[in-house]
């Protein structure tokens, strides 16, 4: 029986999701067959088996997110022996490695790993030490204190603090060797391995503190006691972070500090859909100046207007929602006022005025938040465009949306209503310069010829790129689509 | 922006000798006449590299590697250059050069092995004129271009290879060694793989022109080669290389070619090529028109085919259990190559860390 432990595939990464299992409990597998698709920080990739047999378990479940590291798969090969050591560089070599990467990757702004196209990213893994052996003296004391100690030396220092400092002479190496490069000892505070070592057991009472050199030089040269601190970082270790908020709080009492430490919080890692999104989102409402105006509309029309249009032969096979007639509302505006479909170029410092429309559809999918587009929307006719529009539906419901078909976008439609809210400020998909959120519709009361009667209302909300739209234009498109939609017969006419 | 910089035009200068459909051409100024034999290898060698390269990428899914730079459809390019090398010629690759590798009679698993991190190359690149990978981009061209000035003064009949990436053109230590070769008129070829992507970054973000026509404004002549044809390849390099030895100077070839796979195993091209482009590129398949080639002049039957295949099985096989078998390095080797001659702060280093080593229980 061998045991398929889950790979680290892009250079430092620590989990993936099972997207789709290929085999199943009892199916032969052959060394190099495809088993399994995951899903990383990274991409979606195949994993082929490394062993031939019987499939004996799947220890994962499809959508599940697993840690590298951990067995997804046995198989039975024949042999009966315990799962044996099967992975390589992502078992015990990728344990050294982290390790090593723990202790000597100099500093880095922040403790959160960042993917990377190439080069390792911080490794987060588990990092297991060998014990030491007993100290010389055969004593578990903490080291005797150098004796060499400068008299100028804070005198409450604590044992966790590095023993090399840039002292006149080589302290604390209990090698007996002469230093023979003195001048390099008194300039530098170095660490050999072996002060390394009695450094990480020199701490009482607690065991190690665990803390990069960088963060134990940050801490020495900020006064912070390193005991005094609890470590956030991976194996509880002490990042930069920690060091700096040990100052800037004041300190706390310890009931209020520990309020919220516990099970009650979730964390969540940023990553995939909801990175690329979130990067996406900051880099629009930083470089594009929003503003967001709202129309109040009547839609009693158009929702009569759907209902009709259900009914024709050639709407027999689509889907005909409002959402078409908004669609067909944007196509036709957007035609009148050619500007507010137009793209700002801050390299070449051009406004690109798009001749065709990439109408996109923001989505709520599984995955997260994804903008396909319909493209060349301009030129579909209504039952093409209601056609492409529940194609697009669908492929972004069964999470099979491609990158190409997020591309290219000229304008957007956020149908916030379909969530049951009215309105708001939606930001605008990079490289276009609106977006309209369509709230919900619903009854309301609305004076008509001077009566308070029911009708079918809902707000439109139109976020533009400033720079390339101004208000007038802005306000133009939204009360025409406005226009569009209390009477549909306005489509016609300016379609 | 030209029409040839862009992805997958076939530019009027490509010296071809054989087409996709397995079409011998004749081309004015490159030709070659090859014996059976010598055709029946090159396809042998083509397969193979590819087999070891796809066992790669699967042991690395497999957690067996770090990382793989997989050379799918760059063969034609590597072998084509590769078998044009003499004994005596020195090559200097990037870190995707593993069908020169091969023909330079480099164990695969010692390629494996770096890409495990279990050795830094683990081969000696004296014996096998073969420098060990370089993972910095381009900088493989200065030391290759050294070189070739040391065999001009040596006077020795030979001449370097040095390989490296379209992306490579874009870096100040290639444009400077285009410049020393020029002006030194050093016995260098230039070996260019333009796979059309740097990583993410397509060609046409990178250059104006095409890139073989860059040599022109240092001065050595430039070509560009189909570098899916391993018939044209061979006899671009092996020409270049004459040229070289005989003291004629340096010459870049662009091979133009397709990097299939991802730039490696870390990076998904799905996310900034469309597939249309790859499907375009499976049909300049470097393999399928050798093997059509032979097909349509009997020189080869199925039966070699077949057995070409299960070679490549048993290979794939065999590099896969010898890679598994890697010993880990003994952490005391790390200070073994640091200086060419023994060295007294490795010594005390290597004490010293020795000592900390004992230090450990069990």
């Amino acid at each position: 029986m061998k045991e398929f432990k889950l790979p680290d595939v892009g250079e430092g990464l620590t989990e993936a999701e099972i997207v789709r299992w290929h085999v199943k409990v009892g199916d032969l597998v052959k060394v190099n067959q495809i088993i399994v698709e995951i899903e990383t920080a990274k991409a979606v990739v195949e994993l082929p088996c490394p062993f031939e047999g019987v499939v004996a378990a799947l220890m994962a479940d499809e959508g599940e997110t697993v840690d590298v590291g951990r067995p997804i798969i046995s198989v039975d090969d024949g042999t009966d022996a315990g799962p044996g050591p099967v992975s390589g560089v992502s078992g015990s070599d990728s344990e050294r490695g982290a390790a090593l990467n723990d202790d000597m990757v100099p500093s880095l702004p922040k403790e959160e790993r960042q993917p990377v196209l190439v080069g390792y990213g911080v490794k987060m893994g588990t990092a297991k030490r060998r014990p030491r052996k007993p100290s010389p003296t055969g004593s578990a004391e903490p080291p005797a204190r150098p004796s060499t100690e400068p008299s100028g030396e804070p005198s409450a220092r604590s044992y966790a603090e590095p023993v090399a400092r840039p002292s006149a002479e080589p302290v604390a190496r209990p090698s007996a060797e002469p230093p023979t490069r003195s001048s390099a000892w008194k300039s530098e505070p170095v660490l050999t391995g072996t002060e390394a070592a009695v450094e990480t057991i020199a701490s009482p009472g607690r065991g190690a503190i665990l803390a990069k050199p960088p963060v134990r030089k940050l801490a020495r040269d900020l006064g912070v006691d390193l005991t005094a601190l609890t470590g956030t970082g991976p194996q509880g270790s002490i990042t930069r972070d920690d060091v700096h908020s040990a100052i800037d709080a004041p300190p706390a009492p310890a009931t209020a500090r520990a309020v919220r430490a516990g099970a009650d919080e979730e964390r969540i890692p940023v990553k995939g859909v909801r990175k690329a999104t979130a990067q996406a989102m900051v880099t629009s409402a930083f470089t594009a100046p929003h503003v967001t105006e709202f129309l109040q509309v009547d839609v009693t029309e158009t929702m009569d207007a759907v209902r009709r249009l259900r009914q024709l032969p050639d709407f027999a096979e689509v889907k005909v929602s409002p959402l078409l007639l908004v669609a067909k509302a944007v196509l036709v505006a957007a035609r009148r006022y050619p500007m507010i479909n137009a793209a700002w170029d801050e390299a070449a410092q051009e406004i690109v005025v798009k001749h065709y429309v990439n109408l996109g559809i923001a989505a709520a999918t599984p995955r997260g938040l994804l903008v396909p587009n319909v493209k060349d929307a301009h030129a579909l006719s209504l039952p093409d465009l209601a056609r492409a529009l529940g194609a697009l539906a669908e492929t972004a419901r069964a999470g099979r949306t491609q990158p190409a078909e997020m591309a290219g976008g000229t304008i957007t439609i956020t149908n916030v209503g379909v969530f049951g809210v009215d309105a708001g400020t939606p930001i605008l998909n990079p490289g276009e310069s609106a977006i309209l959120a369509f709230g919900q519709v619903r009854d309301m009361p609305w004076v008509v010829d001077g009566q308070i009667v029911p009708r079918k209302v809902c707000t439109l909300a139109l976020s533009f790129d400033h720079r390339v739209v101004d208000g007038e234009l802005g306000s133009l498109f939204l009360r025409d689509i406005g226009a569009m939609l209390q009477d549909p017969l306005r489509m016609l006419a300016w379609g | 922006m030209t029409a040839d910089a862009s992805h997958g035009e076939a530019p009027p200068e490509f010296v071809q000798l054989l087409t996709p459909e397995g079409e011998r051409v004749q081309h004015p100024d490159y030709d070659i006449d090859l014996t059976p034999e010598e055709i029946r290898g090159l396809y042998r060698d083509l397969v193979l590299v590819r087999r070891v390269d796809l066992e790669a990428v699967a042991l690395q899914r497999q957690g067996e590697l770090g990382i793989w730079a997989s050379l799918l459809g760059q063969e034609a390019a590597q072998i084509g250059s590769g078998r044009a090398l003499t004994e005596a010629d020195m090559a200097f690759p990037t870190y995707r050069e593993h069908g020169v590798a091969w023909c330079r009679g480099v164990d695969p698993v010692n390629l494996l092995g770096l890409f495990r991190g279990v050795n830094h190359g683990g081969w000696d690149p004296a014996e096998h004129n073969f420098h060990l990978y370089t993972i910095v981009i381009g900088s493989q061209t200065l030391h290759a271009v050294g070189y070739a000035m040391g065999i001009q003064r040596d006077g020795a009949d030979a001449a370097t290879i040095v390989y490296f990436g379209d992306g490579a053109t874009s870096q100040g230590d290639v444009n400077e060694s285009f410049i020393w070769a020029s002006v030194f008129n050093a016995p260098v070829v230039f070996f260019c793989q333009n796979n059309q992507w740097a990583i993410s970054e397509p060609l046409e973000k990178q250059s104006r022109i095409p890139l073989y026509r860059r040599a022109s404004g240092f001065g050595f002549p430039g070509v560009r080669v189909d570098g899916n044809d391993v018939f044209a390849c061979l006899a671009v390099t092996r020409k270049a290389l004459a040229d070289a030895r005989s003291g004629q100077g340096p010459m870049l070839i662009e091979a133009f070619t397709y990097r299939m796979g991802a730039h490696t195993t870390s990076d998904d091209p799905t996310r900034y090529r469309v597939a249309a482009e790859l499907e375009a590129w499976k049909l300049k398949d470097p393999i399928e028109r050798v093997r059509s080639y032979m097909f349509k002049n009997q020189i080869a039957d199925q039966e070699f085919f077949d057995a070409i295949d299960a070679e490549a099985d048993d290979l794939g096989r065999d590099v896969r259990k010898r890679c598994l078998a890697l010993p880990d390095p003994e952490p005391l080797a790390i200070f073994d190559h640091v200086y060419a001659e023994p060295h007294r702060l490795m010594d005390e280093e290597r004490a010293q860390f020795g000592a900390y080593l004992e230090g450990f229980e069990g």
